[in-house]
């Protein structure tokens, strides 16, 4: 018979049987028949037929053995075999399942995220190929950095394009959120400006009309083109529309193509609106870094010879760059600047490095309670074993070989941790979800392409293989280890079950117990260090605060008239109704911007963060003068310059001097002249641009005597409106009469301050989540095992309790057994939570990884579970019958 | 090295008998291994069927139903091309084996 006709006859299973059952029959029918011819009796030459051929059913099985297709067969027949049984036992079967769909579903889709963050390429022709070309070590906060994910300016774009030999062809990109619609009621988007070869070099090829293109570079300015991006085309233009106008700040911009529903532009994890050709402002500003200069690196060309041919260009490059109007110490810094090449296949993301600690460890949490979940079922299969041990010993008395019965085992807990990775990968497609919704914050939802790519199969199907070892092997090795004599003698229970026999199930439960002390420190400190940010006390009123922008691109203010217009629009805040009080600023505190100028202070030399703000500002935000005074409405463009510095300025520059009309001097930068301010106030330390950090030297100096150089078309409210919603909208409906010109976004600060601890929230919740699904999972551990102990021991504790043995001795034997356990577990736990909380140290604020109150916390917490867990079985032991339980014997 | 394990041999020793016998069924190869070897050799029956289900796997016997002499159905087995290939393979190895062996007794 052929190979392809058995495997063509898979699952006629009976059938091969018969053909071999038939061929090995007729072996002993003739040696019968040529016994008999020899001269023996019919029922000798039987006997001696079957004495020379042997055991059939072990010679069958191991014809069966050899047989590949019947391999497969059989392997069919244990899995029906398997499914039968489970069916038998549907509450074990579901309990198994759950608790597998769940541990292998967290993973998973933790794993999902780490995949499409980490991991993946960028959705363009041979990502590979990708390199990003930036100042090694970045620009160290030289200049103006005007985006996330600048990194260059514009006239080292232009050197870069003239000397390019690594690459063959390089482009320049940049994120530029625009304003959509008329400017009385805009809508904020996700401006992309690109330079004219981006898409093509990329290979991104249009969904419909074109993309955009090198001629297009040279109406960027004043009549842009535009590329919309599928989502948007879809949502916001009803998937027409192409040749119409978008009114874009202000200005009409046709748009010209869309482009593929894929791709989202160059950060993973946001999404572009409307991309744009790249602009180039005029007068070149030489001290903004504002776009990103990519290239795909010819045939050949590594990023590290790539770097050094940059490196050897640097010097020709950034000599040509220099910015003018700073001082002699800045220019040099700047020239000693190097160019190098990095690998851009996945793109850029915020979201990667604000993300990679916590996803690495929550996958780390979910692989220890996923660990923890797989113990229990080993328990609950061990327990099973047992229970089956008979049916075992019987298969093997019968001549079923032990590979046959470990192969049988092996592939019942193989189908219990595929349909828990089956369900468990269904499960990881909406956890993954909530969890990306989860990261979202007021302006910046989270767009990642979240889907089970080949990579997360392989991990589900990994974690299930493993698991399936984990949970598996060690029951059916167990089960298939027994002496068919002993298991099958009635009552086949000694008195006292050996100790070799729970040592397994005990060591379980003690790694349980550690592991779970892990989870729990984590989850504790986590939550506490959330805690300790959200009611930190940055020095300022975080309540009732909104913070509104008033920005005016399109009106004609000169630039002298700015201070003048931004004062007026403040005394128009201030007369609405509901608003208490109001003060603009160069820099919203705690919102993730810092503004740094260059000092002289006396004999030394630094920097300070310095914001100017009107006199108000102090009274708004709730912070006090300790000595000195406040800004007033007298310092005015012409007084001498004022300035109120903080504590840390104080400490770092003036030591003991009476700060009080010291002189600060500015360095000089473009737009921003060098002067003089001369101390006037000093107030407490607050913090700057978010709560984590430390305080920085700080100069707070008079709105009024801004550098008119400087002024821009905007301003920053910080605005006490007690209730914010209703004086936002009497604002709004103000300006709209008065200032129609002017385009007015608000946001809650507090609500604000919040959205920065987007990850910490996360960790505290998830962390806090296993941490109370390990706990659990180790009460019901902890439960199981001892239940199934005082089982075992039954005769034994029957005989202590017919021989005069208390309940409370008892009940203290098996909560002995729990302490000791716990003991054990416990001390292992916080070794192993000492060295695990070095990798979250980072993410901790206002806490060590070794704090005692938290770890004392967390084993006090485990002693009360474990007390609990190990009372109920305790309990029962010590309400045995002994007339029952030695009835059995 | 040649491959010298007691499975090679039983091969060996059945690839044989059927290039000798043409085509037969399993009790015929055992018989016939006895016959020729003078009852020197004795073919274990239990491992004959494995072995035999193992060729036929790898290729190197095919086999089909038919009656005997005695009017039994039986299963007979003949060599294929690979399997005629493959006792050459069998009998190279097993004169190297005899070789060696034999060098070591004359040494001992």
């Amino acid at each position: 018979m052929s190979l392809l006709r058995r495997i063509l006859a898979f699952g006629k299973r009976s059938q091969v049987d018969k053909e071999i059952e038939d061929e090995l029959r007729a072996h002993v029918a003739m040696r019968t028949e040529d016994n008999v011819a020899a001269g023996m009796s019919p029922d000798s030459a039987a006997r001696d037929a079957r004495l020379r051929f042997g055991n059939p059913t072990v010679v069958r099985e191991r014809v069966e053995g050899a047989d590949l297709a019947l391999g497969i067969a059989s392997m069919g027949r244990d899995l029906r075999y398997a499914i039968r049984g489970y069916f038998k036992s549907p509450g074990f079967t579901a309990v198994a399942i759950i608790t597998l769909a769940l541990g292998i579903g967290a993973n998973t889709a933790i794993f999902q995220l780490l995949d499409a963050v980490r991991l993946r390429s960028l959705p363009v022709e041979n990502p590979q190929e990708l390199a990003e070309v930036r100042i090694v070590g970045g620009n160290r906060g030289f200049g103006i950095n005007d985006g996330m994910y600048a990194q260059l300016t514009r006239p080292i774009w232009e050197e870069i394009q003239r000397h390019h030999e690594p690459f063959s062809r390089v482009f320049a990109w940049r994120n530029n959120d625009r304003l959509l619609g008329q400017l009385t009621d805009p809508h904020r988007i996700h401006g992309f400006d690109v330079s004219g070869d981006f898409f093509a070099v990329l290979g991104i090829h249009p969904w419909q009309g074109r993309l955009i293109l090198p001629e297009d570079e040279a109406s960027a300015c004043a009549a842009p083109r535009a590329v919309v991006s599928y989502p948007f085309w879809q949502a916001q233009m009803g998937g027409r529309g192409l040749g119409t106008t978008l009114m874009i700040d202000g200005t009409p911009a046709e748009v010209i193509g869309v482009t593929p529903p894929g791709f989202f532009g160059m950060a993973v994890g946001e999404s572009f609106d409307v991309a744009f050709p790249l602009c180039e402002p005029n007068p070149t500003r030489r001290e903004v870094f504002d776009v990103s200069v990519m290239g795909r690196l010819k045939p050949g060309w590594t990023t590290e010879r790539a770097s050094a041919y940059f490196g050897a260009l640097s010097a020709g490059i950034f000599d040509a760059t220099a910015p003018t109007g700073y001082s002699a110490d800045a220019i040099k810094h700047f020239k000693e600047y190097r160019l190098g090449v990095y690998p851009a296949s996945g793109g850029v993301s915020s979201l990667r490095e604000a993300y990679d600690t916590s996803l690495w460890l929550l996958l780390a949490i979910t692989g220890l309670v996923l660990l923890i979940a797989c113990a229990n079922l080993a328990n609950l299969m061990l327990a099973r074993a047992t229970t089956r041990q008979r049916e075992m010993a019987m298969r093997m008395a019968l001549g079923a070989s032990r590979n046959c019965l470990l192969r049988q085992l092996l592939m019942e807990s193989g189908l219990l941790a595929v349909a828990g990775a089956v369900l468990g990968v269904a499960i990881a497609q909406v956890f993954s979800r909530i969890l990306v919704w989860s990261l979202s914050t007021r302006d910046g939802s989270v767009h990642l392409s979240i889907g089970a790519d080949w990579r997360v199969l392989l991990f589900a199907a990994a974690a299930a293989g493993l698991t399936c070892v984990v949970f598996g092997t060690l029951p059916a090795i167990r089960a298939t280890n027994t002496d068919p004599i002993t298991a099958l003698k009635p009552g086949a229970r000694g008195l006292t079950a050996s100790r070799e026999r729970f040592s397994v199930q005990r060591s379980m439960v003690v790694t349980q117990i550690s592991v779970s002390l892990v989870l729990l420190v984590g989850a504790l400190l986590f939550v506490r260090s959330f805690r300790n940010l959200m009611t930190l006390n940055p020095g300022m009123r975080e309540r009732g605060i909104t913070v509104g922008f008033f920005g005016f691109p399109l009106s004609n203010v000169e630039q002298k008239q700015r201070a003048e217009f931004k004062r007026q629009l403040l005394e128009d805040v201030k007369s609405v109704p509901g608003v208490q009080n109001a003060a603009t600023t160069t820099n919203v505190p705690l919102n993730g911007s810092s503004w740094t100028h260059g000092i002289h202070v006396g004999g030394s030399e630094g920097s300070s963060k310095f914001t100017w703000v009107s006199p108000g500002y102090f009274d708004t935000m709730d912070i006090p003068l300790l000595t000195g005074r406040n800004l007033s409405e007298t310092d005015t463009e012409d007084s001498p310059r004022v300035a109120v510095v903080n504590q840390t300025f104080i400490r770092q520059f003036l030591g003991q001097t009476n700060p009080i009309g010291q002189l600060v001097r500015t360095l000089p930068e473009p737009q921003y002249p060098s002067s003089v301010y001369e101390i006037v106030g000093t107030i407490p330390d607050t913090k700057y641009s978010d709560l984590r950090g430390e305080t920085p030297p700080m100069v707070f100096a008079p709105a009024s005597q801004f550098p008119v150089t400087a002024q821009q078309k905007w301003a920053a409210m910080m605005i006490d409106s007690g209730n914010a919603q209703p004086a936002t909208v009497a604002i709004k409906r103000a300006f709209a009469e008065k200032h129609p010109q002017v385009v007015l976004q608000f946001f809650d600060f507090q609500e604000g301050i919040r959205d920065n601890l987007v990850r910490d929230r996360l960790m505290a919740i998830l962390s806090g989540f296993f941490g109370v699904l390990a706990t659990v999972l180790v009460m019901v551990g902890l439960y199981g095992v001892l239940s199934y102990l005082v089982t075992l021991r039954r005769n034994e504790i029957g005989i202590r309790i017919a021989l005069g043995a208390r309940r409370g001795q008892v009940i203290g034997l098996v909560m002995r057994d729990a302490a000791t356990m716990l003991l054990a577990g416990v001390i292992i736990g916080t070794v192993l939570a000492l060295v695990a909380g070095r990798g979250a140290s980072s993410m901790l604020f206002g806490l060590k990884p070794y704090d005692p109150a938290t770890l004392t916390f967390a084993v006090a917490l485990l002693a009360v579970i474990a007390a609990l867990a190990s009372f109920l079985p305790a309990r029962r032991a010590a309400r045995l019958d002994p007339m029952v339980a030695l009835r059995n014997e | 090295m040649a491959k010298n394990d007691l499975q090679g041999t039983l091969d060996l020793l059945v690839l044989k008998s059927l290039s000798q016998l043409r085509s037969m069924h399993g009790y015929g190869i055992v018989l016939h291994i006895e016959r020729v070897s003078d009852a020197l050799l004795h073919v274990e029956e239990g491992s004959l069927y494995p072995a035999l289900h193992r060729m036929e796997q790898n290729g190197w016997v095919r086999s089909e139903w038919a009656l005997t002499e005695t009017k039994h159905r039986a299963k007979f087995y003949a060599l294929t091309p690979a399997g005629k290939k493959q006792l050459a393979v069998a009998e190279r190895g097993f004169e190297q084996v005899v070789k060696g062996v034999q060098a070591i007794l004359r040494l001992a």
